[in-house]
């Protein structure tokens, strides 16, 4: 059975109270104090203005990431009036729905809310329980090594308990990565589930609907213990928040190329005939919050780096509508392959795409890393995606399909703007899902490359990167009726 | 031109533009020594 591609959703929690908890801005503080502090908190973003910022519109599929050239940069200057917070792509939540959501999520019960703030959340729970401690008490815990939760403004509204008093792998701060990721995860698989069916284009009926078989989780947390530190499956406790029962869960690990293992493992196990319906389901990265606030703060910026992203990407049988996952065209960065940029490229692009007989030319989009040049560029990361695009165009050039001064206008054609907040998971090929599925089915697309690579030398236990490709294609029905048309 | 002849080396090198193995195999072959090697992301 070939497998298809039916959807991705992106579930982006705004919390801004949560940036000055990333890693780099917790070692900023720790080392420059409350002087730090207060220049990092006077560059929080409200609500309305994440909302507003069209690459976040971009990543909800409200617009597409071509619209971008037509805004000057900084985007963070031109907000888009009447943005909500969704769209045909995902959703977006404030802290007080991200704080709801993490009580739903601690089984455990770790976290702990002051009583004023837990009477707020409580409209949005339900019938769900939520633990309360005095503020004396929960700043006792704080100073046991509790990690702190704050809103925006700065107000201390909760707290995470260590898992384990000797447990640095249950340590407080350690929980609330992967309860973010939960949180996150959870609510960009329930956002697929519960996304509006379209019975003009094909879709069962609610209920009729194949159940989740099984759950590929590829997130950038470690969860587990002293005797396991990544033991997983965050994807099964994902699952379980998200009122799913019928699956089977595991996780998947590749650095920032996770998602598309994942994605390239589901396409097998439909293919395989093992499963009939499996979701790939990342949480977001809470240490990634603020990774590049100096850069921000010296260029008079926002702290761009305030969301945390869930992804859900459903993968099934043929539906005689949506994209291929062109198994065929999946490719794996080996261990003697080369690692600089344009061994990298020749291995993810050009190689399987000879293979089955194409040119780089006719792949209409390839979407690689994908992360907003707003965030990277203040602190002096460059425009990673134009980057990626320039090397493509130039391996196009290099194999006589384009002439040297055709590079910039391939790029162009083929290329995007980068959009996607620096969670790297979601910026490594899979932020341009929703946009993929939406041109091959609705739009004018027949192939999109998706592209991701994945730094595994910062674990240091080797000096090989790693990259995933494989090719979305317009569904042979849906071609065929094209051509009738 | 730098002459790296018996010059001891810092290589940094960056996942999407040259990674640190590239710039130690282009140091070393030309006489220099590599002391130190690594590669970020910088992303």
């Amino acid at each position: 059975m070939r497998p298809v591609v039916r959807a991705a959703r992106f579930a982006v929690a705004h919390v801004p109270g949560l940036v000055l908890s990333g890693s780099k801005p917790r070692r900023d503080i720790a080392a420059g104090g409350a002087e730090i502090r207060a220049a990092l908190e006077r560059r929080l973003r409200s609500f309305e203005d994440a909302v507003g910022y069209p690459p976040h519109q971009v990543l909800l599929g409200a617009l597409p990431p071509e619209a971008l050239r037509e805004i000057p940069r900084p985007w963070h200057l031109r907000p888009l009036p009447g943005a909500r917070p969704a769209g045909p792509g995902g959703t977006m939540i404030d802290e007080l729905g991200f704080y709801a959501w993490l009580a739903r999520a601690d089984t455990a019960r770790l976290v702990h809310f002051t009583e004023e703030f837990a009477e707020g959340l409580r409209p949005r729970l339900g019938d769900a329980p939520i633990s309360t401690m005095g503020s004396a008490d929960l700043r006792g815990a704080i100073e046991r090594r509790a990690e702190p939760l704050h809103l925006r403004d700065g107000r201390l509204i909760g707290a995470v308990m260590p898992g384990h008093d000797e447990d640095d792998s249950l340590a407080a701060p350690i929980l609330l990565e992967n309860f973010a990721a939960k949180t996150t995860g959870a609510l960009a698989l329930r956002c697929l589930l519960d996304a509006g069916r379209d019975a003009a284009a094909g879709d069962p009926p609610a209920g009729e609907d194949h159940p989740v078989d099984y759950l590929i989780g590829c997130g950038e947390e470690a969860v587990g213990d002293r005797y396991q530190r990544g033991g997983g499956s965050l994807a099964k406790a994902i699952g379980e928040l998200a009122g799913v029962r019928t699956a089977g869960a595991c996780d998947v690990k590749a650095f920032c190329a996770g998602p598309l293992h994942g994605l390239l493992l589901a396409g097998a196990l439909v293919a395989g005939g093992v499963c009939r319906r499996v979701v790939v389901v990342a949480g977001g990265s809470l240490a990634k919050l603020g990774m590049k606030c100096r850069g921000h703060l010296a260029a008079g910026y926002p702290l761009l780096e305030d969301v945390l992203v869930g992804a859900a990407i459903d993968v099934a049988a043929d539906d005689g509508r949506s994209p291929f996952l062109r198994m065929d065209t999946a490719a794996v960065h080996r261990i003697a392959d080369g690692t600089a940029p344009h061994q990298m490229a020749q291995v993810l692009t050009v190689v399987p795409l000879r293979a089955a007989g194409l040119a780089l030319g006719d792949v209409d989009r390839y979407a690689v890393e994908l992360h907003n040049p707003d965030i990277t560029e203040p602190a002096g990361s460059g425009d990673v995606p134009a980057r990626n695009y320039q090397m493509i165009a130039a391996l196009a050039a290099q194999a006589g399909e384009i002439a040297r001064s055709e590079i910039p206008a391939f790029a162009a054609a083929h290329g995007m703007p980068g959009f996607s907040p620096t969670q790297g998971h979601i910026a490594s090929a899979i932020a341009y899902l929703h946009h993929a599925v939406t041109g091959l089915t609705r739009g004018p697309f027949t192939r999109v490359q998706l592209v991701a690579k994945g730094s595994l030398f910062l674990g240091r236990m080797t000096e090989l990167t790693d990259g995933v490709s494989i090719l979305l294609e317009r569904n042979a029905a849906q071609e065929s009726e094209r051509r009738t048309a | 031109m730098i002459d790296f002849k018996d010059k001891l080396v810092l290589a940094l090198g960056e996942r999407d533009g040259i990674p640190a193995p590239a710039l130690s195999t282009c140091v070393e072959s030309v006489g220099g020594r590599v002391v130190y090697a690594v590669t970020e992301c910088f992303v």
